[in-house]
């Protein structure tokens, strides 16, 4: 009856941006994977030509290391110029606006710009207001679609029989992933919990209340919650592992040593529960919290190949964004 | 001052239960005359408006408008904000106290109200309930009271202390006049910018739940009921646009035990929900943020069933560069004076089936009365010439860039209306002609 107006607004985008892993259908994660996969095997020399001469700004409003490091060795193996605005020494300290920000970074030439933002949308504002394609890097409590994907490459890369160079719905037929831990404040959580049931996973949500409410199962079909970590670990072909953001917990209390108990991850309990199940953690890491030191070096552990699939998956992002003969043709 | 005749149209008043075709005669800002069809046609007026198909009605009136002069006239001014009343058929706006510097003062009350600042439309305030509505002292309510507030409010400061609400509805009751209230524990919406639920949750925003809301309704309730015991007076508190089924719960209730409480409702509560914001459209934030399905049905039926007393726009100018930011830093609020109608017939009146004379008695003879206005909301003789005449079944869309508003802060852009305003009177004055 007022459906036509219940319809949210519906904005435009550059093509190439990434803002959300809802933007994507499965042929376009399919696509990024198969794009990675060949990128890898692609001589150095003949990978640098590919972005040679143009120019990407990575706006950091937060604190990185594995993201934007890889963001920018991606775009340099790719032959461009990266620039790397941080909230800290830029104009952005005197009050400057996302969207000036992003105004002077096109008009100083960037043609792609790779934002981390404290706030939730951030790259939306952006990516409205430049018409610039932007990659979202992570935005508050919202999505970390970079980390998705490479996520769902090395669980394609290290699961049997699977194929880490294309995607189809059923590429995780099987497969259940444990993601433990603060998903409340998680970005990662969300991105991955709305794009591994496309791909036919299943994901089980584990933590106590506060850092898992209940409404979390509203993000889609596919998605579990399980309280009990030993119950949900029973099933994992796959366990996550989250970092217990203490910059965004606004006034939670947490009984740190209970929630160990309950919910880190140790050689243990994984020997115990899950002795084959991939680890996985998109760091960083508090060892000693929610996971033990002997987990995250141990052989099951993928968590240094998810750190340098964020290499390959970014390259791909930035061609997507980049690439003037077609991303399609980069497949060829 | 100049004759107006109105001829030829279906006069709904719902102050008189009139609802059928008559002619109006406006003389000396004041209804002369509402007689049957014709009789009034050897009258020479200035001005004769056709009204052949339209609807006549009593000018809206909107007891909660922010009109940011003085202190933020890039945003709107008293004459701007005014003159997108009359473009959305209103004659009678109530202006909130949250201006810079706060109204809180008769000085300050009457600079707004002086004719110098070029209001197109009558134009009243509820000055701030509290000095500086910081919540702690009240303003002196006899001598605002005395210079022409309609009632005392802190308007988007919720009054959280229980010892000031209680002296401020003492106070108010001792005048006859409503504290109006943004029902909001704020203790429990720190770093939120949206409805608690499973969209704020997706998009990674703190949400504002429904207790934050229902919390300070229940409360002042409360404070209603101990004071008429203690005190042997008739508080009246005036809930402002309220947004969820519990809160409205609690004002049924309240009524049904023969409480002085009256609510508004905004149009876009009743209109959109939460999944409005869609891609962080900062047009959709507001406080109280959009709701979920099954508060706006709430909102709906409180609507239908009398809970809600009127419609309210809360319009809330706010400058473009405002609103491109992220979403949480961008200011909450959007305009609504020049949607009001259109949103109203549509949702209202096509899709719930509301009559005229309720969905006008919403906008201009209930909101009256909050007010104590006895002159305004009705077409009877005698009463004050605001008048609107308005074609129901027009059927278009509202451009944002068309507004009267200096700002352009709606969800409503692109938004298909029903019923378009023909004619806008003020006390006699035709103040807008489509």
């Amino acid at each position: 009856m007022t459906q036509e107006s219940q319809r949210p607004k519906k904005f435009s985008y550059a093509a190439g941006s990434l803002l959300s892993v809802a933007d994507l259908s499965v042929e376009d994660v399919s696509a990024i994977l198969s794009v990675a996969s060949q990128l890898e095997r692609r001589p150095t020399a003949e990978r640098a030509r590919l972005l040679a001469g143009r120019r990407i700004a990575l706006l950091f409003y937060e604190s990185s290391t594995r993201t934007r490091t890889s963001f920018e060795l991606a775009a340099k193996s790719l032959g461009a110029t990266t620039t790397l605005v941080s909230d800290k020494s830029s104009s952005i300290e005197k009050g400057e606006s996302l969207k000036d920000t992003g105004l002077t970074l096109r008009a100083l030439g960037a043609e792609c710009i790779i934002l981390r933002h404290p706030s939730s949308g951030a790259p939306f504002v952006l990516a409205r207001e430049t018409g610039v394609p932007v990659l979202n890097a992570g935005d508050g409590m919202h999505e970390h679609p970079s980390q998705a994907l490479l996520d769902v490459r090395t669980m394609l890369m290290r699961l049997p029989g699977r194929d880490a160079s294309t995607a189809t719905a059923k590429s995780l037929d099987g497969v259940t992933v444990v993601i433990t831990g603060d998903i409340l404040h998680s970005r990662v959580a969300r991105s991955n919990a709305l794009l591994l049931p496309r791909l036919g996973a299943k994901v089980l949500l584990c933590g106590p209340e506060p850092l898992l409410p209940e409404v979390a199962l509203h993000l889609g079909a596919g998605v579990e919650i399980v309280r009990d970590f030993d119950a949900a670990l029973r099933r994992a072909q796959v366990v996550m592992m989250l970092r217990i953001q203490k910059e965004r917990l606004a006034g939670l209390e947490l009984d740190l040593a209970n929630y160990i108990e309950r919910y880190q991850l140790n050689g243990e309990r994984l020997a115990a529960r899950a002795p084959d199940a991939l680890v996985m953690h998109p760091g960083p890491m508090i060892r000693g919290l929610e996971i033990s030191g002997d987990v995250a070096d141990g052989p099951n552990s993928a968590i240094e190949l998810q750190v340098s699939n964020g290499l390959s998956v970014r390259s791909a992002l930035l061609l997507r964004a980049l690439y003037t003969g077609g991303f399609e043709s980069v497949t060829v | 001052m100049s004759d107006v005749l109105i001829l030829n149209g279906r006069v709904v008043d719902p102050a008189s239960g009139i609802d059928e075709a008559r002619d109006l005669l406006l003389r000396d800002g004041k209804i002369a005359a509402l007689d049957k069809p014709g009789s009034l046609k050897n009258i020479e007026a200035a001005e004769t408006i056709d009204a052949s198909g339209l609807v006549v009605a009593p000018g809206l009136v909107d007891v909660h408008v922010h009109l940011r002069e003085p202190g933020q006239t890039y945003k709107e001014t008293i004459a701007t904000g005014t003159a997108a009343a009359a473009a959305g058929g209103f004659t009678t706006v109530v202006a909130m106290p949250n201006t810079m510097p706060v109204n809180d003062s008769v000085a300050g009350l009457e600079w707004m109200l002086s004719p110098q600042r070029g209001a197109v439309v009558k134009l009243f305030a509820m000055p701030a309930a509290t000095m500086g509505s910081m919540g702690a002292t009240l303003t002196d309510f006899a001598a605002l009271h005395k210079a022409g507030a309609l009632g005392f409010t802190d308007d988007g400061k919720p009054i959280l202390e229980d010892a000031i609400m209680r002296e401020a509805l003492i106070a108010a009751a001792r005048l006859g006049v409503p504290i109006s209230q943004h029902a909001e524990d704020t203790h429990l919406t720190g770093g939120c910018s949206m409805n608690a639920g499973p969209v704020a949750f997706r998009l990674g925003l703190r949400g504002m739940t429904i207790e934050a809301e229902s919390r300070i309704v229940e409360r002042d309730i409360r404070l209603l009921r101990e004071i008429e015991k203690s005190e042997h007076l008739r508080p009246h508190l005036h809930v402002q646009h309220i947004s969820t089924g519990r809160a409205l719960e609690a004002i049924r209730e309240a009524k049904r035990q023969g409480l002085h409480v009256t609510c508004e409702a905004a149009p876009h509560h009743f209109t959109l929900t939460d999944e409005a914001i869609g891609d962080y459209d900062t047009n959709a934030k507001m406080n109280p943020p959009l709701r979920a399905e099954a508060d706006r049905q709430a909102v709906l039926a409180g609507l239908a069933d009398g809970t809600v007393d009127c419609i309210a726009t809360d319009h809330a100018p706010h400058a473009a560069h405002e609103k491109e930011q992220e979403f949480e830093r961008a200011p909450n609020g959007i305009t609504g004076l020049e949607t009001a109608l259109g949103l109203a017939l549509r949702v209202l009146h096509r899709a719930q089936g509301l009559s005229l004379s309720k969905i006008l008695s919403l906008m201009s003879t209930s909101p009256a009365a909050i007010v104590s206005l006895a002159d305004r909301g009705s077409l009877a003789v005698g009463s004050i010439a605001d008048v609107v005449v308005f074609d129901p079944a027009a059927q278009w869309n509202f451009a944002a860039k068309d507004s009267r508003s200096k700002s352009k802060n709606t969800p409503f852009d692109g938004a298909s209306m029903l019923g378009r305003v023909h004619a806008t009177v003020s006390e006699g004055r035709i103040v807008f002609r489509q």
